[in-house]
C-alpha cells in the first residue's frame, strides 16, 4: 500500500475503471441471458394459466398443453371486439398489465371508480379460452388485480363456460405479508373458490362476499384471519373487475353467445 | 506459490476447523431463510461459493492498487455485480428456483461471510490462495446449509430434494411432520445442535470461560 494509491488522482481513476468493468460485465450478462428469461417468464405465465384452471399436474407438459387447448385472444374491454394486435403485439405477446399504464392503451380511473386500487385499467385485455378435448369451450381465464394490504395482487381466475361459475384462481404475484395475507396462495384457500358464483342469479351484481361469517354457499369464501386488508382487497378485486366498468358487459356477451369466434 | 500444506489449510480449514457460521458465527442470516428445501439450499451454496471465490479473486487480483480510503466501497462493487450476474444467470437457467431465491440471492451482497473474506483475507493474499480461501468459506458454509436443510426437509417435510422419503400422515402414512421445522427460527435450533457437536470433538473451538 504505497502512498500513491491514497492521491486524488489515483482514487478517481481505480473508482471509476471499476465502475465501468462492472457495468460492462453486468450489462453483458443482462443483454446476453434476456431472450431465456423472456422464455422462461412465458413459460411460467403458461403454467399460471393452467393452474388457475386447474389443468397443472406436476406431469404436465405444460407448453404441449397450452398449444393444444388454449386459445389466446385480445378484446377490446370498451368496444367488445376481438383484436388481432395491439400496438404490433401478437396476443402472446402483449401485456394487458403494462399497457394499463400506457397513454393510449389504458384508462386512468377516477379515485371513486377505482375500488380495486388499480390506478388505471387496460383498453384491450386478454383471455385464454381453454377447450376440452373435444374443442368445446371448457373455461375462460381472465387477468385480475387489485391492491392489497401492501403492493398489487396479480391474479387469473378461471371461470366455467357458463361465465359464472369460479373454476379456480391464481394469485401469481403479490407482496402480502408470509404466513397471513400470503395466504391467498394457500392450496386449501384456493380450493375454497372452486364452484362458487360471482354473480347472483339474475347475473348483474357480484356477489362475491370474503367474509369472516359464511352464509351463502354460492357466494361466500371464507375470509383470511389474521388479514382483513388483504381479503378486502380480493373482495374488491371482484367489485370491480367483475362490475359493468370492466369485464361484466364482456362476460354478458359471451354468455349469450355473441362474441363469436372473431 | 503457496506450498502444498498451505492450500490445503486455506481450502479445507474453514470446512471444520474454522468454519465461518459455527465458529465465527457469520452469514447465519441466509442459513435460516433458504433451508427448508434441499433444492434451495443447494443452489444457495452454490451461489455464495461462487461469488466469495470470485470476490475474493478480483479484490486480491487489484488488491495493490485499491485505495484503502474507498477499499470498502469497491469491494462492494465487485461482490454486488457478482451477484447481480448470479441472479441473472439463475434466472436464466433456473426459474423456478430464482423466484423463491431471488430476494436471498440478493441478500449475498451483504452476507457477513463475502465481506469478512474480502477484508480479512483477499485484500492481504495473493491471488489464488484467495480464490481457495473463498472456495473452502463457501464449503464450510455449505456443510451447515446442507445439514441444516437436510434435517429440515427430511424431518418437516418428509422429503429430500422434493422426493417423498417418509409417508405423511395426512396422506395416509405414518409420519406426521415436525411443523416447526418449517420455520425459518428452527434452524437456530439445528445450527446450535450443530455447533455443539462440533465443540464436542473439537474442545480447542469452545470459548474460555469469563
Amino acid at each position: 500500500m504505497s502512498k500513491k494509491n491514497e492521491s486524488l488522482g489515483k482514487t478517481l481513476f481505480v473508482v471509476i475503471a471499476l465502475c465501468l468493468v462492472c457495468s460492462i460485465i453486468v450489462a453483458g450478462a443482462a443483454v446476453g441471458l434476456k431472450p431465456l428469461q423472456v422464455k422462461n417468464a412465458a413459460l411460467d405465465m403458461q403454467r399460471n394459466v393452467l393452474d388457475a384452471a386447474g389443468l397443472l399436474e406436476p406431469s404436465t407438459d405444460v407448453v404441449a398443453v397450452f398449444n393444444d387447448r388454449v386459445d389466446t385472444r385480445l378484446v377490446n374491454l370498451n368496444t367488445l371486439e376481438y383484436v388481432e394486435q395491439v400496438d404490433g403485439k401478437s396476443p402472446t405477446d402483449y401485456d394487458p398489465i403494462a399497457a394499463a399504464k400506457k397513454p393510449g392503451m389504458g384508462t386512468k380511473l377516477e379515485k371513486s371508480n377505482d375500488i380495486a386500487g388499480i390506478g388505471a385499467r387496460e383498453d384491450v385485455t386478454k383471455l385464454y379460452f381453454i377447450n376440452d378435448e373435444n374443442g368445446n369451450l371448457e373455461t375462460v381465464v381472465l387477468f385480475i388485480r387489485g391492491y392489497g394490504l401492501w403492493g398489487t395482487m396479480y391474479g387469473l381466475l378461471a371461470l366455467e363456460s357458463d361465465m359464472n361459475t369460479i373454476r379456480g384462481i391464481n394469485f401469481y404475484e403479490h407482496s402480502e405479508t408470509p404466513g397471513l395475507g400470503g395466504e391467498i396462495q394457500n392450496p386449501q384457500w384456493v380450493a375454497s373458490w372452486q364452484g362458487k358464483e360471482v354473480y347472483g342469479d339474475e347475473m348483474e351484481t357480484v356477489q362475491i362476499d370474503v367474509t369472516k361469517n359464511v352464509t351463502s354457499e354460492e357466494h361466500d369464501i371464507d375470509a383470511l384471519s389474521g388479514a382483513t386488508l388483504t381479503s378486502n382487497g380480493v373482495e374488491n378485486t371482484f367489485q370491480y373487475w367483475f362490475s359493468d366498468k370492466a369485464y361484466g358487459p364482456l362476460l354478458e356477451k359471451i354468455r349469450k353467445g355473441e362474441l363469436g369466434n372473431g | 506459490m503457496a506450498s502444498a500444506k498451505e492450500v490445503k489449510e486455506v481450502l479445507f480449514g474453514p470446512i471444520f476447523a474454522n468454519n465461518p457460521i459455527a465458529l465465527q458465527i457469520l452469514g447465519i442470516c441466509s442459513a435460516l431463510a433458504v433451508t427448508s428445501k434441499m433444492e434451495n439450499t443447494v443452489v444457495m451454496c452454490l451461489a455464495l461459493t461462487l461469488v466469495t471465490a470470485f470476490s475474493n479473486l478480483f479484490i486480491s487480483v487489484i488488491r495493490n492498487h485499491i485505495p484503502s480510503s474507498v477499499r470498502i466501497i469497491v469491494q462492494m462493487t465487485i461482490i454486488a455485480s457478482l451477484v447481480i450476474v448470479v441472479d441473472e444467470i439463475l434466472r436464466a437457467y433456473a426459474y423456478s428456483i430464482a423466484k423463491e431465491l431471488s430476494v436471498f440471492v440478493g441478500l449475498i451482497i451483504t452476507n457477513c461471510i463475502v465481506m469478512g473474506r474480502a477484508e480479512a483475507y483477499a485484500m492481504k493474499s495473493p491471488p489464488m490462495l484467495s480464490f481457495l480461501d473463498g472456495i473452502g468459506n463457501g464449503l464450510g458454509y455449505s456443510v451447515v446449509l446442507l445439514t441444516v436443510g437436510f434435517i429440515r426437509e427430511l424431518f418437516g417435510s418428509g422429503s429430500l430434494f422434493g422426493y417423498q422419503i417418509l409417508a405423511l400422515a395426512s396422506e395416509g402414512g405414518w409420519y406426521q411432520p415436525i411443523g416447526l421445522l418449517v420455520l425459518p427460527p428452527s434452524a437456530f435450533f439445528i445450527i446450535g445442535g450443530f455447533i455443539w457437536v462440533l465443540r464436542t470433538f473439537r474442545t480447542e473451538q469452545v470459548e474460555p470461560k469469563e
